[in-house]
């Protein structure tokens, strides 16, 4: 009996492994195919589509926005989320749950609504459509992310440490640089690579909200209109490599505070 | 203690301030400007509602929230039946030293972006793609199935990345079970299947509940999965409201059935947090 489950459990672990992998090993296999076309047989392995990838300018210049939407719009979204979270766990404010609620409410809504509801002020401001667009609209959805990481992780004994600080003469203000930011760097950390690999995938607010240049997941998709093509598979490769590269890095971070 | 100065007083409000700010100028202001919009607020003759009746006259535009509904309900049920044997095999099964590694793993997909990972399933579904020719090599099939551009092919692409969703957040409500329960009830003469049955099972259900709603929520406002993987054979509710955005430039009825379909997702909330309430008293 016992033998038998274990068997079952193997099978059944193994058919879902096999279906999750299943797109991705499609994906990276044929874009090392040296023939024009992503589908069976398997003619390659040619690195050609990479550097058709690497030699297209659209390309190449999408990476670089996508890397610098990502970039700077969690960076701002840490900072807000870090202050706020600081300032609500600290102090006692009036209204503080209405306000907390508040942040943290663009976590229910769609991305395609918050895209929309962006795009209609804009157009109504006379605001072009822009990276810088785009990047406000990343910061919309990952700030409330980043606050409620941070706001969760903010704990009794940093209280009572920010405490001893200030008795000893500390004011605010170094508290905060001494002492608050080197005890919340791995939740601050989390929440910025968390941020980055959204920001870095996000596709429907940049659809939305930039035009001529635009972020790498808009040019894949434009690249979706031709068909089925490996230089596709190729770019989606590179994509999918820098996520796991992000993934991996927020994993260490959270693997590194659970000792302490 | 000193007495607090007039900057510290004022610091909090420092502190949280741009976060608030941020969220009222473009969250909360598109909000309000969507809602005005939606009810034609510059037509000469008004405010009116035609934008609402016309979703509820028209059998395009309902149709398209019953396709949603019906899409994200399967793909709901049938990520939690994959993921929750999964799940309970990762936690029950595996040795905890390789349990790390093996949801890792397991979840390891989950970062690919929305666009490439339908774009590897489009290749994986196509008609001579590697799934048509394995059916073909088999034998069993002599011509290949039309599986790209189906309804088929948006509920597959979908129960992939919610199936690791789920097994991630049945993992966790798995692990947070007290061993103590599951000991008690051996002590009481249950066996493996009883003890799953009457123990493990129901005090998982809330997070199974849980990990279903995020399922629906992230589901029923996803554009990309139908559109690259349906096609535009059936539409589902966030294909209609582009579709009304981009090719038609009609805002403010895309306004209006953006807020429908966020209606449709504050009630599933509410149903939703109400079970959740009544399991727990």
């Amino acid at each position: 009996m016992r033998g038998f489950i274990k068997l079952l459990s193997l099978g059944y672990a193994l058919a879902i492994y096999g279906f999750i992998f299943l797109p991705v090993v499609v994906l990276v296999v044929f874009s090392l195919q040296s023939t024009a076309f992503p589908i069976p047989p398997f003619t390659g392995p040619s690195f050609r589509w990479y550097e058709a990838v690497l030699n297209d300018p659209r390309l190449t210049s999408a990476l670089i926005n996508s890397l610098a939407v990502a970039g700077i719009s969690s960076a701002i979204a840490a900072a807000l989320g870090f202050l706020s979270a600081w300032g609500f766990a600290r102090f006692v404010l009036p209204g503080s749950a209405v306000m907390r609620g508040l942040i943290t409410l663009p976590l229910t809504v769609s991305y395609l609504i918050i895209g929309m509801g962006l795009l209609v002020i804009f157009n109504a401001a006379g605001l072009p459509k822009s990276l810088l667009t785009a990047g406000i609209g990343h910061v919309v959805i990952n700030l409330p992310l980043c606050f409620a990481i941070i706001y969760s992780q903010m704990g009794d004994h940093q209280i009572n440490i920010e405490r001893a600080a200030r008795d000893l003469g500390a004011t605010e203000w170094r508290v905060l640089l001494l002492i608050t930011l080197p005890i919340m760097w791995p939740a601050i950390f989390a929440s910025l690579f968390l941020s980055m690999t959204f920001s870095w995938d996000e596709f429907v607010i940049s659809f939305l909200l930039t035009r001529f240049d635009t972020t790498l997941p808009v040019e894949i998709w434009n690249l979706l209109r031709s068909g089925l093509n490996p230089k596709t598979n190729a770019v989606g490769s590179l994509v999918f490599a820098v996520s796991v590269v992000l993934a991996i890095i927020l994993e260490l971070i959270l693997l590194r505070r659970r000792p302490a | 203690m000193n007495k607090p100065s007039k900057t510290d007083r004022a610091l909090p409000w420092v502190l949280v301030t741009p976060a608030l700010l941020w969220t009222l100028l473009f969250f909360v202001a598109p909000f309000v400007a969507m809602a005005l919009l939606s009810l034609n607020y510059q037509a000469p003759d008004g405010l009116t509602i035609s934008n609402y009746t016309q979703f509820f006259t028209n059998p395009s535009y309902y149709r398209a929230m019953t396709n949603s509904l019906e899409v994200t309900g399967l793909v709901t049920v049938i990520s939690v039946l994959l993921a929750y044997p999964f799940a309970w095999i990762l936690a029950e099964q595996v040795p905890p030293r390789l349990q790390r590694l093996a949801l890792l793993l397991a979840i390891l997909p989950f970062w690919t972006s929305y666009v490439v990972r339908s774009y590897s399933w489009l290749l994986v579904l196509a008609q001579n793609g590697v799934v048509n020719e394995a059916l073909m090599r088999t034998g069993l099939f002599t011509e290949p199935l039309q599986l790209a551009n189906t309804r088929t092919a948006t509920v597959i692409g979908f129960v992939h990345f919610f199936v690791m969703l789920l097994t991630l957040t049945i993992f966790a409500s798995l692990k947070q079970l007290n061993p103590s329960y599951r000991k008690a009830a051996a002590d009481l003469g249950a066996g493996p299947v009883r003890t799953f049955i009457h123990i493990i099972l129901p005090l998982t259900i809330p997070g199974v509940m849980v990990g279903a709603f995020l399922t629906f929520v992230l589901a029923i406002g996803d554009y990309i999965t139908p559109q690259i993987l349906g096609g535009n054979n059936e539409l589902l509710m966030p294909q209609l409201i582009m579709l009304q955005i981009g090719r038609r430039g009609d805002f403010p009825l895309a306004s209006a059935l953006a807020l429908i379909l966020m209606a449709v997702v504050t009630i599933a909330y509410i149903a939703c947090a109400r079970w959740l309430k009544i399991e727990r008293t």
